[in-house]
């Protein structure tokens, strides 16, 4: 992106202070944003033209409240200041983003970056709440005190005060560092100075004050990790200096946000008049967190959540679900005279990518919600609910939204568990993530349902199976955290301190964007990653094809019509196809689950991406139809399906054994390549995937195999 | 002096003292919650945990073993509110 001699703006501050909102006034991009802590979770960047004209780099960066980082998000932004990101230096400007109805704590930021001697220009942002509230602020006086470093109050979200900052940036940009930095007390300076000797000798590179300062005061050992002082070498070093410190009566820890907040009081003295009203927070905050109130209205809004994904889905997802049944038959007609072509493009293309489409409406709608209440300021007090529930298995308050998310699509759910500080935690939320029921499970089970359980035992079953299964999955992830986090992980907990932000009307704007990035991302999934699958799983259930099977199938059969032929000579080429001959070696592993060869190839094929399974199904069991989950052909079929040999030969292999086995299968196994790859990117481990993989797709298999074998003694 | 756990939601005295050495404590500090800084409990979580804190214009939650090092001096016009039911 960054031009060789454009210079590196970076935007820092608290979480929730409008960062990606003013990215996205300056560089006329579109970055998520939300009134919830850590929802950018990754540095962002993109042109920005200054008010000289000059044009910039610009990068938006996670929030933090201190340089002493705990989480990686926050160690994203400390590498980002510090230049040690590959192939970046340290940024030219770093715009310090507050909030003006919080600025002391704000500038608490500020002053840590001063010490690291970067040029700065603090932006005032949201002084429209901050006016609702009765606050004033005198930017001239604020950048008087401040040595002449740039201040610019604005209103990100209302566009005003942009071109302030375009020409702060600029005046940034000519200047050097003027934040008046601390003085530090001897004993101080002198522990500083210590450290960075000894973090110099040990790691053979250059360690200025401000990283020396970090190493004496922090009690996360992040940024010595990230500089690699290792413990061993580090612990004696540290552990002296922070005694000479103690000997002078300061306790490390605490002197650097003493110093500090001491200091910028005298600064923000006239600086900030006019108290700060109590808003309507409080009053909401009495109902929404009441000890009885508060949970009804939280199950409330979750059981609405759910109720509209799957209710008012249906209707987009019945028209989604014609328009591919029309260019499915349009292409087979259009193509009937190459069989090849037709089965490739109505039966593998068409089909495959088709089925997971219609999954798009369940996905918007949820995002839709999960942005409202992000936006809202919700997410945070639903955090702050849950805690209680999640905190005995070692999750906390903050693995609430990644699990959510889960409920839709694993990979949006990963992604937001870098919010969590707690290492133990994240990891444990992220491996159970997976095991939340995303939109791709819900072809199989409602095929299943509509074609075996409503029919046989009725509507009321039919929903209690889809609940169930909606179920299953937490169910298994609650005790997997517990274990995981009790005796598995060996990591040292980190503290939950979560900020409850003011309540606010969602901006429209904000959520439907953030409902489009998400649908985007989705449907670039099904125009590569699914398209490829369904690509070569045709092909490997298509070939070879032998004319000599034809003609066999023909000489047994003389007495039959000939659409009783076709399909006869269809199932004979699925049947010696390639996936066929594999499908039926592996059967006897899948055996115990009540599967036969039909759906040990529907089960194999959808390990790269679970919602293929019907598509493959359609093509295995309808003979080439190609089907999806309200196709009546596939159903039909499907009930018809008998075993064709061993002890079961002639009975229904769609029993109820079967079928319940088939959907707990997939609501527990790891069968989504991108999920393994996200978890493998986020844990920072291949390890940890394959281990997700395994024990994942092994309690699969038990759970599948004891369903199916105890409900064959009962049934 | 009473461990901030111990205060009843509408409570509030000033800090005086924190445990420096955890993290926490430190990003509380980073907060701007420091020896001196006037905290009120706003309120429990439904379930008892943890505990929402307000000072310094902002409201932050903490859970109970995490506010158990902190010490404060409760403000003596600080309420006595009722103790809440066991449910
Ligand atoms: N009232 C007000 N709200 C704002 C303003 N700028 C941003 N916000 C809101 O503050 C919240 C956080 O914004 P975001 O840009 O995601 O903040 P970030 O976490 O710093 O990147 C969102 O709900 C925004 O709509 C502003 O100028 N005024
Ligand atoms: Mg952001």
């Amino acid at each position: 992106m960054s031009e060789a001699g454009q210079a590196r703006v970076v935007l820092v501050g608290n979480p929730n202070t409008g960062k990606s909102t003013l990215f996205n006034a300056l560089t006329g991009l579109r970055q998520r944003v939300g009134n919830y802590p850590g929802v950018t979770v990754a540095r962002k960047s993109g042109t920005c033209e200054l008010a000289d004209g000059q044009k910039v780099e610009l990068v938006d960066l996670p929030g933090l409240y201190s340089l002493a980082a705990v989480s990686p998000d926050e160690r994203v932004v400390v590498d980002a200041l510090l230049g040690r990101v590959k192939n970046e230096r340290v940024p030219d400007v770093v715009v310090v983003v507050c909030d003006a109805t919080n600025l002391l704590r704000n500038l608490f930021l500020a002053a840590q970056i001063a010490e690291l001697g970067l040029p700065m220009v603090i932006a005032v942002n949201q002084m429209d709440a901050a006016k609702t509230r009765g606050i004033e602020i005198d930017g001239p006086l604020l950048s008087y005190r401040l040595n002449g470093v740039p201040v610019v109050l604005l209103s990100a979200w209302k566009g005003e005060g942009i071109t302030e900052v375009r020409r702060a940036v600029a005046t940034g940009l000519r200047q050097k560092s003027t934040f008046p930095t601390v003085t530090w007390p001897d004993a101080i300076a002198k522990a500083v100075a210590t450290v960075a000797l000894a973090a110099e000798r040990d790691t053979h590179q250059p360690v200025p004050g401000a990283l020396a300062q970090r190493l004496l005061f922090d009690t996360a050992p992040t940024i010595a990790e990230a500089i690699g002082w290792t413990a061993e070498a580090r612990e004696v070093p540290i552990r002296q200096a922070r005694e000479q410190v103690r000997s002078s009566g300061l306790n490390p820890p605490a002197a650097e946000p003493m110093v500090h907040y001491a200091r910028l009081r005298e600064i923000l003295e006239g600086v900030v008049r006019g108290v700060s009203r109590e808003t309507a927070t409080v009053a909401v905050d009495a109902i929404l967190l009441h000890r009885i109130f508060g949970p009804l209205c939280f199950a409330a809004i979750m059981l609405g959540l759910f109720w509209s994904v799957f209710a008012l889905a249906k209707l987009p997802m019945a028209w989604i679900q014609q328009g591919v049944d029309l260019t499915k038959a349009f292409a087979a007609s259009y193509l009937v005279s190459t069989p090849m072509l037709q089965s490739l493009v109505a039966d593998g293309v068409v089909g495959g990518v088709g089925a997971f489409l219609t999954f798009l409406p369940q996905i918007l709608i949820l995002f839709l919600f999960v942005g409202i209440l992000e936006d809202s300021g919700y997410m945070a007090r639903a955090a702050f609910i849950m805690d209680r529930l999640f905190s005995w298995c070692g999750l906390n308050g903050k693995s609430f939204v990644p699990l959510l998310s889960g409920f839709a699509c694993a990979i949006p759910g990963l992604l937001s568990t870098r919010t969590i500080e707690d290492p133990k935690a994240r990891l444990a939320t992220a491996f159970t993530v997976p095991f939340m029921s995303c939109s791709a499970r819900f072809p199989i089970y409602a095929l299943m349902c509509a074609a075996f359980i409503g029919p046989r035992y009725g509507a009321f079953w039919e929903s209690v199976a889809m609940v169930g299964m909606h179920v299953v999955g937490l169910a298994v992830a609650v005790p997997t955290a517990f274990i995981l986090t009790r005796f598995i992980l060996k990591v040292r907990p980190a503290p939950f301190v979560l900020e409850l932000p003011r309540y606010q009307m969602p901006k429209p704007r904000d959520v439907i964007w953030r409902m489009w990035q998400n649908a985007s991302e989705f449907v670039s999934k099904a125009g590569t990653l699914i398209f490829a699958i369904t690509f070569v799983v045709w092909a490997l259930t298509y070939f070879p094809r032998d004319p000599a099977v034809a003609e066999r199938v023909r000489a047994e059969s003389p007495q039959m019509n000939a659409e009783q032929v076709e399909a006869r000579v269809q199932a004979a080429y699925v049947e010696q196809s390639w996936m066929g001959r594999f499908g039926k070696s592996v059967q006897p592993v899948f055996d115990p689950c009540g599967f036969d060869w039909k759906l040990t190839v529907g089960v194999l094929a959808s390990f790269p991406a679970r919602e293929v399974i019907v598509s493959t199904l359609g093509i295995t069991y309808s003979l080439g139809e190609g089907s999806d989950a309200n196709s009546e052909d596939l159903r039909s079929a499907m009930r018809e399906a008998k075993w064709t040999e061993g002890s079961r030969v002639d009975t229904p292999i769609f029993t109820l054994p079967t079928v319940l086995a088939l959907m707990i299968f997939f609501a527990l196994c790891s069968q989504c390549g991108s999920t393994v790859a996200t978890l493998a990117q986020e844990a920072g481990s291949w390890r940890w995937a394959a281990a997700s993989f395994v024990y994942m797709t092994a309690l699969a298999w038990i759970f599948a195999t004891a369903v199916y074998q105890i409900g064959s003694k009962i049934l | 002096m009473v461990s901030l756990s111990k205060l009843l939601p509408g409570q509030f005295g000033k800090v005086v003292s924190l445990n420096a050495e955890r993290a926490v404590d430190q990003r509380l500090m980073a907060l701007g919650l420091l020896p001196g800084m006037v905290v009120k409990v706003v309120r429990r979580a439904p379930f008892g945990d943890p505990i929402a804190l307000s000072f310094g214009g902002i409201e932050i939650c903490l859970r109970d073993i995490e506010a158990r090092d902190i010490l404060i001096d409760i403000a003596a016009d600080c309420p006595v509110p009722r103790p809440r039911k066991k449910l």
